[in-house]
């Protein structure tokens, strides 16, 4: 299983649609980092529409992509959590703190372009 | 209770199958949507942690049936290592693995009855029950 990555301008957009289990959740680490280096993206949206679940290992993963990708000079988003998803991760006591948020891909879009205008 | 059925946990995935089953099986009793992320969140948990620290175990099943109430009992058994002191795991943080250290705490507050019983050298059996809000 890989996670397709998309490039649009300097952006890249993803959209996770399956279960994700551990490797395919490094895989996508691996393969988001080397996207972001070869393309120079400078920002990220990954929509999690679609996952019903995120454990503390899925979120350890997504936190650190984020952080990674700030390293690589790239800004990433998270869109679409859903309301029980967001419950379990406050009961896991995951805060995201310094993740950016919105609510759907095109907020997504809208809220990098303002952060990466300023 | 009505029938107990297990999942074994031996490979990667097994963690993905088991909390899906898990997920099922609150469906069909009756749970809303944010429990059964409840329910398949700590099911991750659990499977994951006998993965990592115990190679291979189980997640077993019960529907609880009683008069007033209903639901669902989860056992996770592993025949690894054991855990030698309860309450450091059970601390916000503490992780052997690199991890968040989310996992077991976490597991406490997501479900509504949380038991650890464990031996060093002979294994870990978490006992954990989830009741269906009327
Ligand atoms: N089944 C088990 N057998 C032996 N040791 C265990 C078992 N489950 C957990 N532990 C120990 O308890 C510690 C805490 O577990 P917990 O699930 O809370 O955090 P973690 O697995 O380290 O990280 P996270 O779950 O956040 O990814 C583990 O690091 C491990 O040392
Ligand atoms: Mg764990």
């Amino acid at each position: 299983m890989r996670i397709p990555i998309l490039k649009l301008h300097n952006y890249l957009l993803i959209s996770i649609q399956t279960d994700l289990d551990d490797k395919t959740a490094i895989q996508f680490q691996e393969d988001l980092l080397s996207k972001i280096h070869k393309s120079g993206a400078t920002g990220v949206v990954i929509d999690l529409t679609s996952v019903d679940i995120i454990d503390s290992f899925i979120a350890k993963v997504l936190g650190d992509v984020v952080t990674m990708s700030d390293l690589m000079g790239a800004k990433v988003v998270l869109t679409g959590i859903q309301p029980a998803v967001a419950m379990t991760l406050i009961d896991l006591g995951i805060h995201l703190k310094d993740v950016q948020t919105a609510l759907d891909l095109e907020q997504g879009l809208i809220k990098l372009r303002q952060e990466l205008e300023e | 209770m009505d029938f107990q059925s297990c999942v074994k946990i031996n490979r990667e995935w097994d963690i993905v199958g088991a909390r899906q089953i898990g997920r099922e099986h609150a469906k069909k009793i009756g749970f809303g949507t944010v429990d059964q992320a409840r329910i398949a969140t700590a099911i991750s948990e659990l499977a994951r942690n006998i993965y990592l620290y115990a190679d291979t175990g189980k997640i077993c099943f019960e529907i609880i049936n009683e008069i007033d109430r209903k639901g669902l009992w989860i056992l996770a058994v592993d025949n690894g290592p054991g855990i030698a002191d309860i309450s450091q795991v059970m601390e916000d943080g503490f992780s052997t693995s690199g991890g968040l250290g989310a996992g077991l705490p976490g597991v406490k507050r997501l479900m509504d009855q949380f038991d650890i019983i464990s031996e060093t050298g002979k294994g870990t059996e978490i006992r954990t029950v989830k009741w269906v809000r009327k």
